[in-house]
C-alpha cells in the first residue's frame, strides 16, 4: 500500500539536478515519476523507482545524501473538482499532507496523485473510510510499464 | 574526592612534579640565562636597550613583565636566521613555518635543544598513556613542519615502535594501521576523522582497528571532535600543544584526568594576557598565551606572542603534576573576524554547529560586503542524520542552525547547506574561514 520514495539532497547549481539522474541512468534503473522542491540554495529531487533500494545504493555511492520515506499513491478522477473532493477527505479527518505531485502515468478517467502525509497510517484509514482507491506499488509498477 | 584516570597515571620525569617554590626558584634562574643568551641576538639587544632593561636587572620572576615581546613578523623581518644566538657550526637542526601569509619564518636547534624537544613530548606521551611496548604511527608531515619529527623522538624516548606513516595516501596509512596494529596514531584531529570517513567509505567499522589511542594536536580542534574521534575510532584522544616559534609540539599536553594541558614550565613560562591591553587576564579568563621559551640554546625566544587564545588553570591537578594547565585553544587573536562591529572567533561558530543536532563539524565561513554591511555566511554539510525529504523540516533545520550561531555570537548569519564532503578537509590547520571583503 506504501511506496517507498528515494529523496536526494541538491546543491542549487547548475549541473547538480544530472549528477544523480546520471547514476541511475549508469545503473539501468528507470525514473518512474520525479518531483524537485528547491529554495535559492538548495533543492529536494523525490524520486518513485521500481527497485528504491538498488537506487539509494546507486545515489550512495555517488555522494549524495539520500533520504527513503513512504508515500501514498492514489487514483483522482480526472474532471474538475476530482482533487478538491478527495483533498476534502483529509480535510475533515484532520490530515496533514507534507506535499504531493502527480505522477506522469495516468488512464482512462483517473489520475494518479503521490502524497506524502505527516501520519501515514492516519491517511490510509481515512481513504479506506471514504473509499478512495490506493494504488499498491505492484499496480502502479505494472500500470507504469516499468 | 577520587578521580577516574583516563590511563593510567604516570610520571615521566621529577620535574614534571617538582614543589612550585622549587620551580619558581628554577625558572628564575633559567630566565636570567635566557635573557643574557638573548643578549647576543642583535634584534633583544635593541629591544632591552629600548625597553629600558638589561640581563642584570632581572631579579625576579615579576621583572618578566618588564621584557620586551616577540611577534611572528619580528621573526619575518629577521629573515632568515637573525635570531640564531649560537654559531652556525652549533646548529644541529632547522625547521620551519609554512609562511601562509608571506615569509615562512626559520627556527634552529642545537643538539640540547633537540634533547630537550624530545624529552618534553616523552612527557606528555607518557602522561597520555605511551608506553614502551606500543605501536605508534605518526601520520605528521616529515619535514620543515615541526610536528613529525618532535613527536617521533617524542616516541623514541618513551621506547615504543614507531610507524613514520608521514602525511597523507590515507588508503595506505589505514592499510598499515591494521596490518601493524597500531595501538596509538598521532596526528590533526582533523586527519584522524579523515581516516575515519575512509574507513567508512569503504564499508568498514572505524572502530574495527586495534588502535588504543590517539595524540592529536597541531590545529584547533573541540570537545565534540575529541568525542566524535572516539566513539568512531575507538580510543582514547588526548591533546597536545605546541608552536615551532618557541620549539615545536610538546610545548603542553594532557594528563590522565584530560582536564587541561600541563605546561613543561621547567623549560616555558605561560603568560595569559588581554590582547589588547596586553594585562594579565584571572585564572580560567581566556586570553593571548605569551611564552618564553626559557632553556633554547640556538634561538631564545622571550614573551613570543602566540596569538592562540586560551584560559590558564593554576590549581592542583589530580594527577599530582604542580605544573599550569592551559585550557585548548579556543580562538586566534588575529583570527578573531569583526562582523559589524561584533568579535566573532570561528570556534563559537563551530560550537553552535555541534549544539544543534545532525550537523557536523564541518563548516566554511565566508565573510562578504556587498555593500556597507557585512554578511556573514556559514556552510554546513547535511549528512544523512540532517536530511529529510520535507522542506519544512530542512527549512526548521536551517533556522535553528540560523538561531544558535545568533545566540552564541550574537550575529544574524545566512546558513547554506551543500552537500557532505562539499567542504575541504585539511591535514595542516584548517582554514575554515574566507574573508572576502575589500575594506577601504
Amino acid at each position: 500500500m506504501k511506496i517507498q520514495q528515494v529523496s536526494v539532497f541538491l546543491e542549487n547549481k547548475s549541473g547538480r539536478l544530472s549528477e544523480p539522474c546520471r547514476a541511475l541512468a549508469d545503473a539501468g534503473i528507470n525514473i518512474l515519476t520525479l518531483a524537485l522542491a528547491d529554495t535559492q540554495q538548495f533543492g529536494i529531487l523525490r524520486l518513485i523507482v521500481r527497485d528504491w533500494k538498488r537506487a539509494t545504493e546507486v545515489l550512495e555511492q555517488a555522494g549524495c545524501v539520500v533520504n527513503v520515506t513512504e508515500v501514498i499513491a492514489t487514483e483522482v478522477p480526472d474532471r474538475p473538482g476530482g482533487l478538491a473532493d478527495l483533498l476534502n477527505v483529509f480535510e475533515n479527518a484532520e490530515i496533514n499532507i507534507e506535499y504531493m505531485y502527480a505522477f506522469t502515468y495516468r488512464s482512462d478517467d483517473k489520475a494518479v496523485m503521490i502524497f506524502r502525509f505527516e501520519d501515514t497510517d492516519a491517511a490510509i484509514s481515512a481513504m479506506q473510510k471514504a473509499d478512495v482507491s490506493v494504488v499498491n506499488s505492484v499496480e502502479l509498477y505494472s500500470r507504469a510499464g516499468d | 574526592m577520587s578521580t577516574a584516570f583516563a590511563v593510567e597515571n604516570r610520571v615521566w620525569d621529577p620535574a614534571e612534579t617538582m614543589p612550585r617554590t622549587e620551580l619558581r626558584a628554577l625558572q628564575l634562574r633559567r630566565l636570567k640565562s635566557c635573557v643574557e643568551r638573548a643578549a647576543h641576538v642583535p634584534f633583544y639587544r635593541d629591544a632591552f636597550k629600548k625597553a629600558g632593561v638589561s640581563p642584570d636587572q632581572i631579579r625576579s620572576l615579576a621583572d618578566l613583565k618588564r621584557l620586551p615581546f616577540t611577534t611572528k613578523s619580528d621573526l619575518r623581518e629577521h629573515y632568515p636566521l637573525g635570531f640564531l644566538a649560537v654559531p652556525r657550526a652549533e646548529v644541529a637542526r632547522y625547521h620551519g613555518s609554512s609562511g601562509t601569509t608571506g615569509k615562512p619564518t626559520f627556527v634552529a636547534y642545537t643538539a640540547e635543544d633537540l634533547r630537550t624537544w624530545a624529552d618534553i613530548c616523552a612527557r606528555f606521551l607518557t602522561a597520555g598513556g605511551l608506553r614502551p611496548h606500543h605501536t605508534v604511527q605518526i601520520s605528521f608531515g616529515y619535514g620543515l613542519f615541526t610536528g613529525g619529527f618532535g613527536l617521533h623522538y617524542g616516541v623514541e624516548r618513551v621506547g615504543a615502535a614507531i610507524l613514520p606513516a608521514a602525511s597523507g595516501n590515507t588508503a595506505r596509512q589505514i592499510t598499515l594501521l591494521r596490518d601493524l596494529e597500531a595501538d596509538a596514531l598521532v596526528c590533526t584531529p582533523s586527519y584522524a576523522l579523515t581516516i575515519a570517513d575512509a574507513i567508512e567509505e569503504m564499508g568498514d567499522d572505524p572502530a574495527s582497528l586495534p588502535l588504543q589511542f590517539g595524540h592529536f594536536g597541531g590545529e584547533m580542534w573541540t570537545e565534540e571532535m575529541r568525542r566524535e574521534a572516539e566513539r568512531r575510532l575507538g580510543i582514547l584522544a588526548f591533546n597536545n600543544y605546541g608552536l615551532s616559534e618557541v620549539i615545536g609540539p610538546g610545548v603542553s599536553g594532557e594528563c590522565a584526568a584530560r582536564d587541561g594541558m600541563h605546561v613543561q614550565e621547567d623549560h616555558f613560562i605561560i603568560e595569559c594576557l588581554d590582547p589588547e591591553t596586553l594585562e594579565p587576564v584571572d585564572d580560567y579568563a581566556y586570553g593571548e598565551l605569551v611564552i618564553t621559551a626559557l632553556t633554547k640554546q640556538a634561538m631564545p625566544i622571550i614573551r613570543y606572542r602566540t596569538r592562540d587564545i586560551a584560559s590558564l588553570d593554576t590549581c592542583a591537578c589530580p594527577c599530582g603534576r604542580t605544573t599550569v594547565r592551559m585550557s585548548r585553544v579556543v580562538g586566534r587573536s588575529d583570527d578573531m573576524l569583526i562582523i559589524r562591529g561584533v568579535n566573532v572567533f570561528p570556534s563559537q561558530i563551530e560550537e553552535a554547529l555541534l549544539q544543534v543536532d545532525g550537523t557536523a563539524p564541518h563548516y566554511l565561513i565566508e565573510i562578504d560586503r556587498p555593500g556597507r554591511l557585512d554578511e556573514l555566511t556559514v556552510k554546513v554539510e547535511v549528512s544523512s542524520d540532517s536530511f529529510s525529504d520535507s522542506m519544512s523540516r530542512m527549512q526548521a533545520l536551517i533556522d535553528r542552525i540560523d538561531r544558535r550561531i545568533q545566540e552564541v555570537t550574537g550575529v544574524r548569519a545566512r546558513v547554506e547547506l551543500v552537500p557532505p564532503r562539499a567542504l575541504d578537509r585539511f591535514t595542516g590547520k584548517a582554514a575554515r574561514v574566507h574573508d572576502r571583503r575589500r575594506l577601504p
